[in-house]
């Protein structure tokens, strides 16, 4: 069986893994990071976005071999001790969130989208989330959560 | 306490763990030594199992068990249940044909499960599954719920000629065409309820587990009610005895109706864990949720609205077809007659309504409550009917509605088809909702969107709910299988926090923190104190769940009712600390009182009393824990007004909302940031069915066309505008805390509004909904042809 290794939330990891192992399976399965969640078979939902070398990733759509050397954040890496991120801080003062499962997917997206434009508007978040399925909230509260979120990351 | 009691927009307390992935949903839990379970469905419609060999799947690396229908019926484990018996209209009860957890002899929809595998790992389960050979003999298949009664059409049961479930009835139809015949006009219309299919993000999962030392069984489900789910689970298809089951329900995301049921995969999972020995996990994989969760709607209607001159109704006319799918979910009998016939009088004083409901078996995914259940399908039917009528009459939508109104001096008003609202101002609502949205203003949008060359309309949608449906007697005597009543209990500990034990289920709702906003509002402790405990049967002592918006009005009832028994309790027990007579205590936010005195002890300080009982009445148990049980005496009746503005561009056929205002009435509103989300969701979900979403089977195959995100189109962020969410207040007079539900509301209200809307802006009668770009591109070149 061949090995994964990676640095999730700054920690080394290893372990052994099928060749058809999903990265979300290594994160869940192996690591018993949870938090990051699987809501589709293919790639659509967006439950499962963490990041990788920085950047956004669907890890449903990656092998857990193909993030080998990478490093890789997760939702449990983002709050700092028991201080929510400014962005997870803005999901709960905006009520960003009803049933929670999208909710990993969304912050960690959202956080990419702030890197690429500190500032987004109405609009620009709309469009960013589109590979982000949530059932429950109608996306308003998330819109605005981002983009409250996004400003307390400015300043 | 102004920050967190009753009204006040408090954070929730659920949200740190989901925000920063600390959440227990069932997929998140494992137990130890647990193997996997991974269902074989049928890849048919409709077929015979002549033989399923399973010997080379039994063989295969990890595979510790393989069951089929065979060993299920060979441990004579029973059927899928439906809790509610609806009586035709020959008095007869509906048909119920058996509905085992593994398919014998025959499957009926693709999806049905066909076997289970269980092994070491998910993956060594699925790759033994493939080894499975089944001998199947293809049969035809009918899909589609207007064919299911053909003649031609493949009967799916034995014994239910016709496919026909029941033939029910409600009001009196010979009458009501008389009337018809009698006024002035009638608008006629013929219309769809396209089939949904729900769609949490969470898929479904359960874990099964037995033990062996004390005979008894642990299952953990994605459940929108563990009670209920236990129960059936005990009493009807497994036998084996309540009290030696436990089930929780974790955090759950997202139920939307679909949660309620107790499915095939769950009784399984438990089932197979007392075979195996072994704690059996199972979770769906989001092709298995879009084949086998229950779907929502699928109706086939036709509505007649008879009037006087003055756009008065005189009579209402309605015959529906409803589909059960293959099999009756657990309460599908119950959406299309009791939970959708009786919302047909909407908000209106039409004297005269009848009802004729025939509901049919199609080889099809099972179908039960969906967000509404009965209630959109009713508004959908009611709303556009009026919409056809105002044109045709050409009156004003807003006026033909106001003049039909029940009017807020009217109430209790009982309808004609058997409900009788308590309360409401439906006129109010459509006042504010044409300011919020400017109305008055819409004609010259319009003229403005004409000259970019775009089609402008505007929908209105004035919708009646029934929540919190109640009281036990009376859906008793309608066929339920249940009482609807809930419970709750207060655990008040020795320093001053406190436990609310309740038997609703949230799973997105808030109820941690809006059930902790009552209690903590009526017995003086801030929401911090105070750890609303759901889901899991070994802890609270009874519950009905959650669904129907009934959450707060019954459950959030229930809590009410208990904290008063524990200041009732606090009262003799502060009488005593003060030396004063009973009668002379009053209590106030957390505080006792000696009437008119200084004298005082606070709740905290009782509570101590009440454990520490060194100085206390000689005749009063120690403690400070009440339960209440809570049976409403009727439904609630939230109503509203949406508005919905769309402008559609003709050169793509993209309908692009620009406008949605909404005013409601949910009675007290006890968190209006949360009401606000549950609008805004409602809405979003409903503006799925009207634009978006449609379930599509293969007319011949009975294939699922509609099997995954990328060909079921889920409403994304760019799909939807904000909404303008206002509300109005008529509280609930006959629960304590004057609360309505909020739940549904959207997804009943968003549909007709929507679809009033683009037909108003193509200058059309009718367009069956998703009105995606393509059917509306295709109407308007049709018409630009014709
Ligand atoms: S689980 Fe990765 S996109 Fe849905
Ligand atoms: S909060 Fe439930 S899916 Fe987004």
């Amino acid at each position: 069986m061949p090995t994964a290794s990676m640095t999730v939330n700054g920690k080394a990891v290893s372990g052994e893994v099928e060749s058809r192992t999903l990265l979300v399976q290594f994160i869940r399965d192996k690591l018993g990071l949870t938090g990051t969640h699987v809501g589709c078979d293919t790639s659509q939902c967006g439950a499962c976005v963490v990041h990788v070398n920085g950047k956004s990733v669907k890890s449903c759509t990656l092998l857990a071999v193909q993030a080998e050397g990478a490093k890789v954040t997760t939702i449990e890496g983002l709050a700092n001790g028991g201080d929510l991120h400014p962005m997870q801080a803005a999901f709960r003062e905006n009520h960003g969130l009803q049933c929670g499962f999208c909710t990993p997917g969304m912050v960690m997206s959202a956080l990419d989208l702030v890197q690429q434009i500190p500032d987004p508007n109405e609009q620009q978040v709309r469009e960013w989330l589109e590979g982000n399925i949530c059932r429950c909230t109608g996306y308003q509260n998330i819109v605005k959560a981002i983009q409250a979120g996004a400003k307390a990351m400015r300043s | 306490m102004a920050d967190s009691g009753i009204g006040a927009r408090a954070l929730r307390k659920e949200d740190h763990r989901f925000l920063t992935g600390q959440g227990h949903y069932t997929d998140d839990i494992n137990v130890h030594g647990q193997l996997y379970a991974y269902f074989l469905r049928s890849p048919h419609a409709h077929a015979a199992i002549r033989k399923v060999d399973t010997g080379a799947a039994s063989k295969s690396t990890g595979v510790v068990a393989v069951f089929t229908g065979a060993d299920v019926a060979a441990d004579k484990i029973g059927g899928l249940i439906c809790g509610w018996t609806v009586t035709d209209r020959h008095g007869k009860p509906h048909k119920a044909p058996p509905h085992p957890i593994l398919a014998h002899e025959k499957v009926r929809y693709v999806g049905d499960h066909v076997a289970v595998v269980i092994a070491d790992t998910l993956t060594n389960a699925k790759d033994a599954a493939e080894k499975i050979e089944v001998d199947y003999d293809v049969l035809p298949a009918v899909v589609d719920v207007a064919k299911a009664m053909d003649a031609k059409a493949p009967q799916l049961h034995a014994d239910t000629p016709q496919n026909l479930c029941y033939d029910w009835l409600l009001g009196d139809p010979a009458q009501v065409d008389a009337a018809l015949a009698k006024s002035h006009h009638v608008a006629k219309l013929d219309l769809v309820n396209n089939r949904l299919i729900p769609n949490a993000m969470e898929p479904r999962a359960a874990i099964g587990e037995y033990d062996g030392g004390t005979d008894s069984y642990t299952c953990h489900s994605t459940s929108q009610n563990p009670h209920v789910l236990r129960l059936i689970l005990c009493a009807f298809i497994l036998g084996i005895p309540e009290h030696r089951v436990r089930v929780i329900a974790p955090d759950v995301g997202g139920g939307f109706g679909s949660k309620i049921f107790c499915y095939a995969e769950e009784v399984v999972c438990l089932w197979a864990a007392k075979k195996v020995r072994r704690p059996v996990k199972w979770t769906a994989e989001r092709s298995e949720s879009f084949l086998s969760d229950a779907h929502g709607r699928d109706h086939v209607t036709h509505v007649e609205l008879g009037m006087d001159k003055d756009g008065k109704f005189t009579a209402m006319k309605v015959e529906t077809l409803a589909a059960m799918g293959a099999y009756l979910s657990t309460f599908a009998t119950c959406v299309p007659t009791y939970l959708y016939a009786t919302l047909l009088a909407g908000q209106y004083t039409t004297p005269i309504i009848s009802a004729n409901v025939k509901a049919v078996f199609t080889n099809t995914a099972p179908v039960d409550a969906y967000r509404g259940a009965g209630r959109p399908e009713a508004t959908y039917v009611v709303e556009r009917i009026v919409e056809v009528a105002a044109r045709e009459m050409k009156m004003d939508p807003a006026e033909i509605r106001r003049r039909n109104f029940v009017k807020p001096d009217q109430f209790p008003y009982q309808t004609p088809v058997a409900l009788q609202y308590d309360s409401g101002n439906y006129a109010k609502a459509l006042d504010d909702a044409m300011k919020l949205a400017d109305y008055a203003g819409f004609a010259s949008r319009k003229a403005e969107a004409a000259k970019r060359g775009k089609h402008r309309g505007i929908g209105f949608s004035a919708y009646i709910e029934a929540c919190g449906i109640a009281p036990s007697a009376v859906v008793g005597s309608l066929g339920a299988g249940v009482g609807l009543w809930e419970s709750a209990q207060i655990r008040f500990n020795p320093t001053g926090t406190a436990q609310v034990l309740t038997g609703s289920h949230s799973h997105g709702q808030g109820h941690e923190t809006t059930l902790a906003q009552v209690v903590g509002d009526m017995l003086g402790l801030p929401i911090e104190n105070i750890t609303v405990v759901h889901g899991d049967t070994s802890q609270v002592p009874f519950g009905m769940g959650t669904y129907g918006s009934r959450s707060l009005a019954v459950g959030g009832s229930a809590a009410a009712k208990a904290a008063d028994k524990i200041i009732a309790k606090g009262k003799k027990i502060a009488a005593h600390l003060l030396e004063a007579s009973v009668d002379d205590i009053t209590y106030a936010k957390g505080t006792f009182r000696v009437a008119g005195t200084d004298k005082t002890k606070s709740i905290g300080e009782i509570a101590f009393a009440a454990y520490v009982p060194h100085n206390y009445p000689k005749d009063l148990e120690p403690g400070l824990d009440e339960t209440a049980f809570y049976d409403p005496a009727n439904f609630t009746y939230p109503a509203g007004v949406h508005i919905c503005e769309v402008e559609i561009d003709p050169d793509t056929g993209v309908t692009k909302i620009v406008n949605w205002a909404a005013v409601d009435d949910f009675g007290k509103v006890v968190n209006p940031m949360v009401v606000e989300g549950q609008v805004h969701g409602g809405i979003a979900q409903g503006i799925g069915q009207g634009l978006l979403e449609g379930c599509v089977y293969d007319k011949e195959t009975g294939q699922l066309l509609t099997g995954s995100f990328m060909d079921y189109c889920m409403p994304r962020a760019d799909d939807l505008p904000s909404f303008k969410v206002g509300m109005i207040e008529t509280p609930c007079p006959h629960n304590p805390l004057g609360v309505k539900g909020c739940g549904e509301a959207g997804a009943i209200a968003a549909p007709p509004a929507l679809v009033n809307a683009v037909t108003d802006a193509l200058g059309i009668r009718h367009m069956e909904m998703p009105l995606t770009s393509e059917r509306v591109w295709r109407t308007i070149h049709k018409m630009a042809a014709e």
